[in-house]
């Protein structure tokens, strides 16, 4: 198992913040939009740098959606910013029409997504916005792992043309991915290359999933590790390969099952190469208030859950 | 300069090609469209000013117009046509398999004059704040309008916007409500009465303008004096008093014509009572 070391812990919203900020010094033409949200989805730096061509809305998230079309339609790269939950089910009609059928360069910026919001509650935690935004025509969706990997995310999309939903949390996590390691939309990143069994983890879970990766290495299975950070356009080449090496799989992420990196991948193996396939996910349930860390203990979301996922894969190969 | 007859006479072939065009898919909305037709005619032909040989979907300098209760799309495409923006023969295609001209406008298929979808309603304000804020931050004098039923008003997107706009002086701006007071279901003060609108755009900071929708010598002087009210710290929304189904006497003031063709009769019946001025499509 290749060695991992935690460069520091930061939030992945700290990551976009200082992505949007660095999109903002090289492309002029990149405005924000913020609905009253703005030090807790850390747009304060961009709105410090650039304060006109930051844009406060207020509590109006349906309005913040069709104003960032129009500026989006009028030339401007924009980013809008709100929690996950009400960036994305809040306002999916809006989304639907005015930025994926109209096919406007709007840049949809979900914070504190996931279980790992915490004690805020269920109102709060969305984890079925991946499904939501990816069932979209148009639109691209992408869940970075690490403060690094969110902040390159955030620069790449302002470079990509079109609709993108970029997906990011709010607890400090490990830090794990260089700031060298090479960042492309739709290019899935191998974190150990293993032979026994394909373990596919996005968002807060690859951490997980490597800390799984070096118990299964004690136990003497050899796991390959991949971060889809980007969930759609899905990297088939990468995950066909991989899988049809190893013969089985485990799908790892913070988000319902349904509809989530585990549909994506279970869908392109039953067209391609069918092979048995287990999940560490959320089951088809709300979270609740609680700290992240036990969240994530209760809703089976931890390393143990995926080396559990993965014993229980092999029996089936 | 075009005189008020020659608007009068484009106004009228564009009647007719609403009728005709929502006859011939059997599907459509005509009641708005056609109540629609002078003020669409006079924004087109006099007021706006906009570029259909060249035209572009940011739209830098010049006016931009969009259309949020997109389910008048007859009276615009038949505008936008007949100000060039493409052939007036497209027209035939509306509703078609394969059609630019879909049922609501969207510039998916690269319509020119279409710069957003609508139809689901309320979204329509909310783009034309956006572009209005574009036009102020890149110094581009021009202006923004855009066009809503009276009905699409008690959408709350509406009133976000309204209230954003008027919060941030986003002067740039003319809102015209089609006050018809006809949505599907019957009056819009029966349906769910959307109360003093002047008094509420006044609360919200809005300039307010009124005017005879369906009189063009009355649109050219109530867009003139929206545009005078422009740049001096407020939008301005012109509320627009207009009749559901204007030009067709069967149609007029009925909501039941919101949203249904006529067969091959009453499109005979309609097309007798408009002058056909300019060549039918």
């Amino acid at each position: 198992m290749k060695k991992y070391t935690i460069l520091g812990n930061k939030d992945t919203r700290s990551g976009f913040g200082d992505g949007l900020l660095e999109a903002g010094k090289r492309n002029p033409n990149v405005v924000a939009l913020c609905a009253d949200l703005t030090e807790s989805v850390k747009m304060t730096a961009f709105k410090k740098a650039f304060p006109e061509r930051f844009v406060q809305i207020g509590i109006a998230e349906a309005n913040m959606v069709s104003v960032a079309a129009g500026m989006a339609l009028s030339g401007k790269v924009a980013f809008y910013s709100s929690f996950a939950a009400f960036a994305t089910g809040r306002v999916y009609d809006q989304i639907r029409q005015s930025v994926a059928y109209s096919n406007t360069n709007v840049k949809i910026c979900g914070s504190h997504a996931g279980i790992t919001l915490g004690e805020d509650g269920a109102t709060h935690q969305i984890l079925e916005d991946i499904g939501l935004m990816k069932m979209m025509p148009n639109m691209i969706v992408i869940n970075p792992c690490d403060y690094n990997q969110t902040k390159q995310a955030a620069i790449a999309i302002a470079e990509y043309k079109g609709p993108a939903y970029l997906r990011f949390g709010r607890p400090k996590v490990p830090i794990f991915i260089s700031e060298e390691t090479p960042f492309e939309i739709g290019k899935a990143l191998m974190i150990n290359e293993g032979k026994d069994v394909s373990i596919f983890a996005t968002g807060h879970l690859v951490w997980e999933a490597i800390v799984a990766g070096e118990i299964l290495a004690e136990q003497g299975i050899d796991a390959e590790i991949i971060n889809i950070h980007t969930i759609k356009p899905l990297d088939s080449e990468t995950i066909l390969r991989s899988v049809e090496k190893t013969g089985c799989v485990v799908s790892c992420e913070e988000h319902q099952f349904n509809g989530g990196l585990n549909d994506s991948i279970a869908q392109l193996l039953a067209r391609n190469n069918p092979k048995p396939m287990e999940y560490v996910g959320i089951d088809d349930q709300f979270g609740e208030s609680g700290k992240p860390e036990d969240l994530m203990v209760k809703y089976g979301l931890k390393a143990a859950n995926i080396v559990e996922a993965v014993h229980k894969v092999l029996k089936r190969k | 300069m075009a005189t008020i007859l020659e608007l009068e006479n484009i106004a009228s072939q564009v009647r007719r090609d609403i009728v005709r065009m929502v006859n011939g898919c059997s599907s459509g909305h005509p009641g708005g469209s056609l109540g629609c037709a002078d003020l669409m005619t006079a924004l087109y032909f006099e007021v706006l000013d906009s570029k259909p040989e060249n035209f572009t979907i940011e739209g830098k300098k010049e006016d931009m117009f969009f259309l949020s209760n997109g389910h008048i799309s007859p009276v615009w495409y038949s505008v936008l046509s007949r100000r060039g923006f493409f052939p007036i023969s497209d027209l035939s295609t509306f509703r078609c398999l394969g059609s630019p001209l879909q049922g609501h406008p969207t510039p998916k298929y690269n319509l020119p004059g279409v710069r957003i979808s609508s139809g689901s309603l309320g979204q329509g304000l909310s783009v034309g704040v956006g572009a209005a804020l574009v036009k102020k931050m890149d110094g581009c004098d021009h202006l923004v309008y855009t066009l809503h039923g009276d009905g699409e008003l008690q959408e709350g997107q509406i009133w976000e916007a309204v209230m954003f706009a008027g919060g941030n002086k986003v002067d740039n701006l003319i809102s015209i409500i089609d006050c018809n007071n006809a949505q599907i279901d019957g009056n819009v003060d029966t349906v769910l009465n959307i109360g003093d609108l002047k008094a509420k755009f006044l609360a919200f900071d809005w300039e307010v303008v009124e005017m005879q929708g369906n009189d063009m010598k009355d649109c050219l002087r109530g867009l003139k004096e929206a545009k005078s009210l422009t740049k001096k710290g407020k939008p301005v929304v012109i509320l627009m008093h207009t009749l559901m189904g204007y030009g067709v006497d069967f149609m007029q003031g009925l909501s039941s014509w919101h949203g249904i063709a006529p067969n091959a009769e009453q499109t005979a019946d309609a097309l007798s009572q408009l002058k056909e001025t300019l060549g039918d499509y």
